[in-house]
């Protein structure tokens, strides 16, 4: 047993180089199993991946993911670099709106996705992926030299990496907004999907947006280090169930919601993937010619298995020729029924289309569906 | 965490319980605890002729697949269908609902080189 990749807890003497977040007393005390996690030791779970899942399907469930990084973009010059660097169009960002977004990189792929806060006229800020932020921040800053030199007019533009500045929580579910209410004066209910202001919660200053990576309605609170630990037990007291990175998985998986590394990397070309909304083809930006110009020999689908659970790197075929892998797998716990996302050639990718996936020398059937799995 | 002192135990988490000429095979207490929630289990067939250490079924939790070896040499005579519908029998009776399959060893099934339930709590512990 336990021969397998990803996300098992070690042993806590292996465990001694890693990074932690502020939270990192809370998840000891209430016995979380501990994993290393793009250079953090993070909580996988506290009690069952599936009884977390089922919290905040249900629910309300509360995240710490503390461990993504933040950056402050300021200046007159913040609106053009960032329309330069990412794919969404941030010319139509009010402040008080946040946007999911990309990072292209030279040659058409992607160096990480992101979402995009829109602060005031003049200062964004943009949340990373925790295993991209050093990368992010030198591809960010390499490319600012080049925007400096194509549009001086514009270039008056400050980047500060705040990640050690932020702590983060996610608080996701249907009773996310009616709980986080409950600890507010402030009015947080009229603000919609992707909307984000400062308010107090538990008596804390914090910055709230309605977002999250669940597929749930929720919010993510970006709070002061010294100060998440009492808005964390506020959010306990109140009866919000603390979950881990595995039931994020699975949650994200559910959703359909792509994680980096996985079904997106440094080669992804975004058009190829059910996020193509994404990128703004009528704006210019960083290797806009290298993305536009390449074809899609695969795309990104959605799998169902008739048994078996699909896991990352399993080859999914047509007539027993292989025609795809997986870049993600899990057992849904609603559905009660493996899926997965894939790469599958291209003129495969269509809704509906019977497939196979080779699980230890078997072929077990799967069909496309349609991405988010569960509504 | 439960380590009942009638059973026998392997290196890699199976426990194992003589009845009569048979023996019953399923993982242990430790072991659905580092698994997590168990969402699917692969069963041997009946019939099949297993050496001790060989990968002979699956449990598959959440987040991860882990193979299930054979803690004696013989034939499978029994599999514990039920798992089929009820994968979760691994994490909420470990030791009796969620057995896992039983063996009839051969002469020389090895059942001597297993741990008694003190020196599988050591080991286990020390992991």
């Amino acid at each position: 047993m336990f021969s397998s990749r990803t996300l098992v807890p070690v042993p806590r003497n292996m465990l001694s180089d890693m990074r932690t977040t502020p939270l990192h007393p809370q998840h000891l005390e209430l016995g979380a199993k501990m994993a290393p996690f793009a250079g953090f030791e993070m909580p996988i779970q506290y009690t069952s991946i599936t009884a977390e899942h089922l919290a905040v399907r249900n629910a309300v469930g509360m995240f710490d993911v503390s461990h993504m990084g933040e950056f402050w973009i300021r200046g007159p010059g913040a609106l053009d670099f960032l329309q330069y660097t990412t794919l969404n169009d941030v010319s139509k960002l009010k402040a008080g709106r946040a946007q999911y977004s990309m990072l292209p990189n030279h040659s058409g792929g992607l160096v990480d996705d992101i979402y995009v806060y829109c602060t005031s006229e003049t200062e964004y800020l943009m949340v990373v992926n925790a295993a991209n932020i050093e990368k992010d921040w030198a591809h960010l800053n390499g490319l600012r030299g080049e925007f400096e030199v194509q549009r001086p007019a514009s270039a008056e533009l400050q980047l500060e990496n705040a990640s050690n500045f932020f702590a983060l929580l996610a608080v996701q579910g249907p009773k996310a907004a009616e709980t986080l209410q409950a600890l507010s004066d402030s009015d947080l209910l009229s603000h919609k999907k992707n909307d984000t202001f400062m308010a107090k919660v538990a008596g804390k200053w914090v910055r709230l947006a309605r977002t999250g990576y669940t597929g749930e309605d929720g919010y993510e609170v970006f709070v002061a280090p010294d100060e998440v630990e009492s808005v964390w037990k506020a959010l306990l007291e109140a009866g919000v169930t603390p979950c881990g990175l595995g039931a994020r998985d699975t949650l994200r998986l559910e959703a359909g919601f792509p994680l980096y590394g996985h079904e997106l990397t440094d080669a992804t070309n975004p058009l190829c993937t059910p996020l193509s909304w994404v990128v703004k083809g009528y704006k210019t930006f960083y290797a806009k010619e290298a993305m536009m110009g390449r074809p899609c020999l695969q795309k990104l689908v959605g799998l169902v298995l008739e048994t078996g659970i699909p896991r990352e790197g399993y080859t999914v075929l047509k007539n027993a020729v292989k025609v795809g892998q997986l870049t993600s797998g899990t057992h849904s716990p609603v559905l009660k029924k493996g899926i997965g996302l894939a790469y599958v050639n291209a003129e495969l990718a269509e809704l509906g289309t019977g497939l196979e996936v080779e699980i230890r020398g078997k072929l077990v059937g799967a069909t496309i569906v349609q991405t988010p799995f569960v509504q | 965490m439960d380590y009942p002192d009638n059973l026998k135990y392997s290196k890699s988490h199976e426990w194992v319980r003589q009845d009569g000429d048979t023996v019953a095979v399923g993982i242990t207490d430790y072991a659905q605890d580092q698994l997590g929630d168990v969402v699917f289990v692969e069963l041997p067939s009946v019939g099949t002729t297993v050496s001790a250490g060989d990968s002979i079924a699956v449990v598959e939790s959440v987040k991860t697949a882990s193979d299930i070896y054979a803690p004696v040499a013989g034939e499978v005579v029994e599999v514990n269908v039920t798992l089929g519908d009820k994968p979760e029998l691994l994490n909420s009776s470990p030791f009796k609902e969620g057995w896992m399959f039983k063996i009839r060893p051969s002469q020389s099934g090895g059942l001597e080189t297993l741990m008694n339930a003190a020196a599988y709590r050591q080991f286990a512990e020390s992991q």
